[in-house]
């Protein structure tokens, strides 16, 4: 999506050092204009580093980082063109909610007529009409929220930088907040670099994600192509649940490779893109979802291995199946849709029993070791 | 419960009985002020209010008000200013010495007064051959209440959510701006707290006026000198009165502009 002659940011090699401690390490990728891009990672993985880093709050040690063609260098915050969410909305406690809005454009030259009037369609575009005589002390925290959405707007920003600006409410009103936000971007049409450590937040909300961890960027992407492609086992195992087998690759066919996964136990993967030779070691990765159970033995075209059901939990929607496969091997989850009566299920019972788990071929993701 | 409830009464008897050992010297001071005797005694023998005329009339005395109240206003406002830049250093900026800095700061906190008043005056005698006047008493009340004002407004300066000064500059504010729209009205009831403390600190300071001013005279020093002669003494009976009133007119001042800071603040802020 993001290519350079429409990018909005580019980084490249953004690193920053706190003494030794490395808090992010030569980012490099582009922002398209418009976008909705998020910043996802575990805690300490450096979100929040980054995203001041652009804002131009933390100096970069090394690299540049470009918005809309300009270099920042040494900028401060006043002279980007970008405006900051904060995670603790940082509304100021001695000014009314209209004043907060207003407060950016003091820094402009508008006439006091027009401050008001773009204070009002302020107010009125996040919903807080009406509430603009209110302290902050006197805000929910969805409110506050908005508040400090408002503000940052008001500024007609080339890029809005939000920090887990959802963070801090309950779910009910995230879900909301949620909704309004991604309504709100798309019809401002604002780039917005979202930070968040909620994978289903960045998931449903955003148009690429950029998953983190100690300071690297491991995968930029959509949502749907993390979620199916993952490129290495950190990406797999932070976005939803995932099995993963340890094995070896003993023969690459066409567009797939054989992986040697447990003693004479071997199944086949699609390669897209890996580069694999034969007798090297990989990792076979495959969501729980798309693993069936079994009663009979399937199809040859599908991979199928031999478990024992150790465990299964009933979660009314679809049951979660633990099954010992190979002894030295962590046992392999499974998620299945409860399409039927609970007693007419092949599982049903929960004592031990022998089954097939099986995957279609495309389901399986090759992860280098 | 029984033995809770006489504990209950000990305690309201020690309390009550702890308030009349502040308070009373305290209010006696009023009282004696009015009263027509030119000894501090009782029974009291009439209303009067012959010491406030005569105190209207002691220039050396209303001479030595004014030197005090001059060297506290001028010693609030250096320590205030001085006493923000250093909370601000100590609370936002990370810088080699710190530490240090902030330990030679508080110093003057625990050196005894005395020590203070002997080395200045050798200093500023026999080194720097400075004239002593109201301006060495004030430069060392200055001193000693830079660490005052320092502590006060740390506190304040602490309380409060560091991203409020990064959501000015990010709202496009210079670090001038962004100081004078934020940092200040936050910690406005630190520097009128600051400025109280030290005001009442010099004003009523003997030690080192007595070493430092020379030829000139502080409240404290003119109030020692006429102890002795006991006919001077209801006139400083009648100023100490004025001096209690006014303090509780500054104190309940004060207290009320703080609260109104906190009914338009947010509660974070405190
Ligand atoms: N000023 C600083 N001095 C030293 N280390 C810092 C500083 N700021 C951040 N770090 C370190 O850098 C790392 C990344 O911090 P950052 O705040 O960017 O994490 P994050 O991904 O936003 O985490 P979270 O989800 O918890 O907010 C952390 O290990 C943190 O301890
Ligand atoms: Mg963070």
């Amino acid at each position: 999506m993001a290519s350079s002659d429409n990018a909005m940011i580019t980084l490249s090699a953004v690193t920053k050092r706190f003494g030794a401690f490395t808090a992010v390490d030569a980012a490099t990728f582009d922002i398209a204009a418009g976008e909705f891009f998020s910043l996802l990672g575990p805690s300490g993985c450096g979100k929040t580093t980054l995203l001041r880093m652009i804002g131009g709050f933390e100096q970069q040690t090394s690299g540049e980082i470009l918005i809309d063609g300009e270099a920042m260098g040494t900028r401060p915050p006043n002279h980007r063109p970008t405006n900051m969410v904060f995670q603790s909305y940082a509304i100021f406690p001695h000014l009314d909610v209209a004043e907060n809005i207003a407060y950016g454009l003091a820094n402009r030259p508008v006439d006091k007529a027009t401050v008001a009037r773009k204070v009002d369609a302020a107010l009125e575009m996040v919903r807080l009409s009406g509430l603009g005589k209110r302290r902050a002390n006197q805000l929910s925290g969805g409110q506050r929220q908005r508040v400090a959405l408002a503000r940052a707007i008001v500024c007609e920003p080339k890029v809005l930088l939000l920090d887990e600006p959802l963070g801090a409410l309950d779910k009910k009103l995230r879900e909301e907040m949620q909704i309004e936000l991604r309504q709100l971007q798309k019809s401002l049409g604002i780039t917005f670099i979202f930070v968040t450590h909620d994978q289903e937040e960045a998931l449903s909300l955003s148009d690429r994600i950029a998953v983190m961890a100690r300071g690297k960027v491991l995968q930029i992407d959509s949502a749907t192509a993390l979620y199916e492609r993952p490129n290495c086992r950190e990406v797999a195992g932070f976005i939803g649940n995932m099995n993963f087998f340890e094995g070896r690759v003993v023969a690459v066919e066409g567009d797939q490779a054989v992986m040697e996964i447990g003693p004479d136990i071997r199944v086949r993967v699609p390669l897209t893109g890996q580069s694999v030779t034969a007798g090297g070691n990989a990792i076979l990765a495959v969501r729980p979802e798309k693993i069936d159970a079994v009663v009979d033995r399937p199809a040859p075209s599908r991979n199928a291995i031999r478990a024992t059901t150790r465990a299964s939990s009933y979660l009314g929607d679809r049951s979660l199946i633990l099954a010992d496969w190979h002894q030295e091997a962590a046992p392999v989850s499974v998620s299945l849709q409860n399409r039927h009566a609970a007693a007419e299920s092949p599982l049903a019972g929960g004592a031990a029993r022998e089954i097939w788990l099986t995957w279609p071929v495309e389901a399986g993701v090759l992860l280098s070791d | 419960m029984s033995f809770l409830r006489r504990h209950t009464n000990l305690l309201s008897l020690f309390a009550v009985l702890y308030l009349l050992f502040l308070y009373v010297p305290v209010l006696l001071l009023p009282l004696f002020s009015f009263n027509d005797n030119i000894y501090v005694t009782l029974p009291l023998k009439g209303f009067t209010l012959k010491w406030y005329e005569s105190l209207a009339g002691n220039s050396a005395l209303l001479n030595a008000l004014w030197a005090s109240v001059k060297v506290g206003i001028g010693v609030s406002i250096i320590s205030t200013v001085l006493g923000l830049m250093a909370a601000r250093a100590m609370t936002r900026y990370r810088f080699p010495g710190r530490r240090s800095i902030y330990a030679l700061i508080l110093l003057p906190l625990v050196i005894p007064y005395m020590v203070i008043g002997v080395s200045t005056l050798v200093i500023l005698r026999r080194l720097l051959d400075v004239e002593l006047s109201l301006l060495t008493v004030g430069a060392s009340h200055v001193l000693i209440t830079v660490p005052l004002s320092m502590l006060v407004l740390m506190a304040r300066m602490e309380g409060f959510d560091r991203s409020l000064e990064e959501a000015s500059r990010d709202l496009g504010d210079t670090a001038w701006r962004s100081f004078r729209r934020v940092t200040l009205p936050l910690v406005m009831p630190g520097i009128v707290s600051s400025f109280l403390l030290c005001f009442i600190t010099s004003f009523d300071e003997y030690l080192l006026a007595f070493f430092l001013a020379g030829s000139d005279s502080t409240l404290p020093i003119f109030i020692f000198s006429t102890l002795r002669f006991p006919n001077k003494i209801p006139d400083v009976l009648a100023l100490g009165s004025l001096i209690l009133m006014i303090s509780i007119v500054l104190v309940v001042l004060a207290e009320w502009l703080r609260r109104r800071g906190i009914s338009g603040s947010d509660s974070s802020v405190l």
